[in-house]
């Protein structure tokens, strides 16, 4: 079971590193990213949002969406530590 | 676990800093706009003070001011605020996280969008406290 377990590490590691070939160089000016969104960001965001901060701008509004996510997933790691951790007072006298 | 620091430098200068910490907070999350900052790092630091003032002065002293149900209930207020946000603009007629639909009147779009980011960081700033405020309460509480 613990060489399985090594195994599939292993095949999920060549995935990986076949997959990374795919992927542009870091900071190619000719990659798609940088080519289309990027520069709409930097061109665009103060006339169509009135904020200086690129930053804020691209976390709050344009990736609105995966803030919402991020801050889903913070309250939800709160919820689960109260529970794990007993938050709630166990009445014994009743549930048994 | 956590008791009064016995030490009265300790607790006075915690006392003396720590409303400007939280006015350091909100100052982060409102200029989010213009410099670096914004809901996480705004929320974050308000933890912190209410944090530092838990392990300064004791429990029972800072019960009264931040009681402990009140880290969660705050994180939810800040997510339904982030998610109404979402909502209001789907019932004025756009699409989720559009706030160019806000019902905001009198302001051209790209103001509503402003103010839309806006909200969004008080609603993020509200949870990230609650959160953080919950898991340390949580983490110190007596048996």
């Amino acid at each position: 079971m613990k060489w399985l377990g090594i195994a599939l590490i292993c095949l999920f590691a060549v995935f990986l590193f076949y997959a990374e070939g795919d992927m542009a160089p870091y900071g190619d000016i000719s990659s798609p990213a940088n080519l289309h969104v990027s520069p709409d960001y930097i061109e665009r965001s103060l006339e169509e949002t009135h904020t200086p901060n690129i930053v804020s701008a691209v976390l709050a509004d344009y990736r609105g969406y995966d803030t919402f996510g991020e801050t889903t997933v913070i309250f939800t790691a709160g919820l689960i530590c109260f529970m794990l951790l007993g938050g709630w007072k166990r009445d014994d006298s009743q549930t048994s | 676990m956590i008791a009064k620091h016995h030490d009265l430098i300790v607790s006075m200068s915690c006392r003396v800093m720590a409303p400007f910490i939280f006015l350091y907070g909100i100052y982060v999350i409102t200029f989010g706009h213009y410099s670096p900052g914004g809901g996480f790092q705004g929320g974050t630091i308000l933890a912190a003070d209410v944090i530092l003032l838990r392990m300064s002065l004791g429990r029972k002293a800072t019960y009264k001011k931040f009681p402990p149900q009140m880290g969660l209930i705050l994180g939810a207020i800040g997510l339904l605020i982030y998610g109404g946000t979402g909502l209001v603009t789907v019932l004025a007629g756009g699409n989720f996280l559009d706030y160019s639909y806000l019902p905001f009147p009198g302001l051209s779009p790209s103001d509503r969008r402003y103010y839309g980011i806006l909200c969004v960081e008080i609603g993020v700033a509200l949870g990230v406290f609650g959160v953080l405020l919950s898991i340390f309460d949580s983490l110190t509480k007596e048996k």
